[in-house]
């Protein structure tokens, strides 16, 4: 027979997915019955390549095996779970199957499939990034969630919100930054950072005087974002900050944070 | 006569020779006739494809579970300020089978300290300011994944599991940084449902009693979770 082709499928950004299932909701309210029956027709069918196809009773490496699928017979595909499907037997048994088990069934075309994971390349092309981080602003504790969109590999603007909880203050902060990644192939890949915004400090209840500030702020940076496995990066930096403050002086503050993102 | 039939025998086995040996030679030299193919037959290969209705699988089509959205109920106790109903939703994204992220909001309420009920004198707080309200990020992994048994014909999946995190307290009028870590139990009604049992220890600083101390927050809850 002529040889086998590999297809790689990508896939769809889980925000659009989370929309997706969000909208999917309210019709099923609505036709619950008709989207079931459409439900069934979705599942996917694979042909069993290798000896047999091992099922397990959970989605995880240490539940036991309970059931064997011989070669030849097909399985529907009900679910994913992170690196596991469930799938359906032929006499109606369902179980867990790893990723790696699953890329060696056949589809009807005789092509095998190929669940395409995210990679390095897509933590250096990928569009979206959404990430946590937490550390030191000028000796306060602060909180910081961002959202990023890349240009291109180099050049990605990012829309930061950050809680900052100190000693004698609190207050947030938002900002605008564009972030220049010099080498963005690199598994370590540093970064360069220029924003400004706006930030509020209200002073403790406990402390009497003082009074609620909104200060326009600037600032440049520079860290370093580390690509973990599938969509996981680590990110690292360090900002310093001008606070243009109404009184003589401006204030400066130094910011550190570590934390961690996920790409779309 | 009789010589004509001689000579007709002896034609015959020359004539036979002579055929079979020029068959012979076109078969030596490889240049005999083909026997004809069939004038029907179609190209290998190309019946069964014509007849295999091509559907590749595209992922999308497979529905992908890897977050957890649902609500929980419980006490929660504030250090020096009581216990109270706390509840709240909670937003997982299974990154691994082992690792999740997690987040966290919640709610509850600070009654009355020992001081204020005794001395009888006016309260601390404002009624607003009792209120305690917090919001959390917490990274997690299932340590003990397995099956719990109920009777003999019932399995389910199960996974007990620890977190630790960070995040805001907002109690008596100030947002407190907050550090919290806890375990917890998942238990798997069916591969979408999820019913949970947490425990968990919110620390922050506060100084509204004199000195600054840090006060441990425990909170014991209830919570059902949906996979998608």
């Amino acid at each position: 027979m002529s040889e086998r082709n590999t297809t790689t499928i990508r896939s769809t950004p889980r925000l659009t997915r989370f929309l997706k299932s969000a909208l999917l909701l309210l019709l099923l309210t609505q036709s619950a019955n008709t989207a079931l029956a459409q439900a069934d027709d979705e599942y996917r069918t694979v042909a069993v390549a290798e000896p047999y196809l091992e099922l397990h009773t959970g989605p995880g490496v240490g539940y036991p095996i309970f059931h064997v699928i011989d070669r030849g017979e097909t399985v529907e595909i009900i679910k994913r779970r992170t690196d596991w499907f469930q799938v359906r037997g032929p006499d109606g048994t369902e179980g867990w199957v790893d990723r790696a088990q699953m890329e060696r069934t056949l589809q009807p075309s005789g092509s095998h499939i190929e669940f395409a994971e995210a990679n390095q390349q897509d933590f250096t092309d990928a569009k979206w990034e959404l990430g946590l981080l937490a550390g030191d602003f000028g000796g306060a504790n602060v909180i910081s969630l961002y959202g990023g969109y890349s240009l291109n590999p180099n050049v990605s603007i990012e829309v930061w919100g950050s809680q900052i909880l100190g000693n004698f203050s609190n207050g947030w902060m938002g900002s605008v930054n564009v972030v220049h990644e010099t080498w963005p192939e690199w598994r370590i890949s540093p970064f360069f950072t220029l924003g400004a915004g706006v930030i509020h400090t209200e002073p403790k209840s406990t402390i009497v005087q003082g009074e609620d500030r909104t200060d326009q702020i600037a600032h440049a940076g520079a860290g370093v974002r580390v690509y973990v496995t599938r969509r996981f990066v680590l990110r690292a930096e360090f900002k310093s900050y001008v606070v243009f403050t109404s009184r003589d002086d401006n204030e400066e503050v130094e910011e550190w944070k570590v934390g961690f993102a996920f790409f779309f | 006569m009789e010589s004509r039939f001689r000579l007709l025998f002896l034609a015959m086995p020359v004539m036979a020779f002579g055929l079979s040996g020029c068959a012979a030679t076109k078969n030596l030299f490889g240049s005999g006739e083909k026997e004809a193919p069939p004038p029907t037959e179609i190209p290998e290969g190309r019946v069964i494809e014509m007849e295999v209705e091509r559907r590749d699988i595209k992922e999308p089509d497979i529905d992908s579970e890897d977050f957890e959205f649902g609500a929980f109920v419980g006490v929660m106790s504030i250090e020096d300020f009581g216990s109270d109903v706390v509840y709240g939703v909670r937003f997982a994204y299974h990154v691994t089978e082992g690792f999740f992220v997690e987040g966290s909001a919640g709610q509850t309420e600070g009654g009355l300290t020992s001081f204020e009920i005794l001395s009888g004198g006016a309260p601390l707080l404002s009624d607003s300011e009792r209120q305690l309200t917090y919001y959390n990020l917490n990274v997690g992994y299932n340590i003990l994944p397995g099956e719990g048994f109920v009777g003999a014909g019932r399995a389910y999946n199960t996974a007990l599991y620890v977190i630790a995190g960070l995040g805001s307290t907002r109690f008596a009028g100030d947002d407190r940084f907050t550090v919290n870590f806890g375990a917890g139990y998942r238990f798997l009604l069916t591969d979408s449902i999820a019913l949970h049992i947490d425990f968990r220890d919110h620390l922050f600083d506060i100084d509204l009693l004199g000195e600054e101390k840090t006060v441990h927050n425990l909170e014991g809850s209830l919570g059902v979770t949906l996979f998608f």
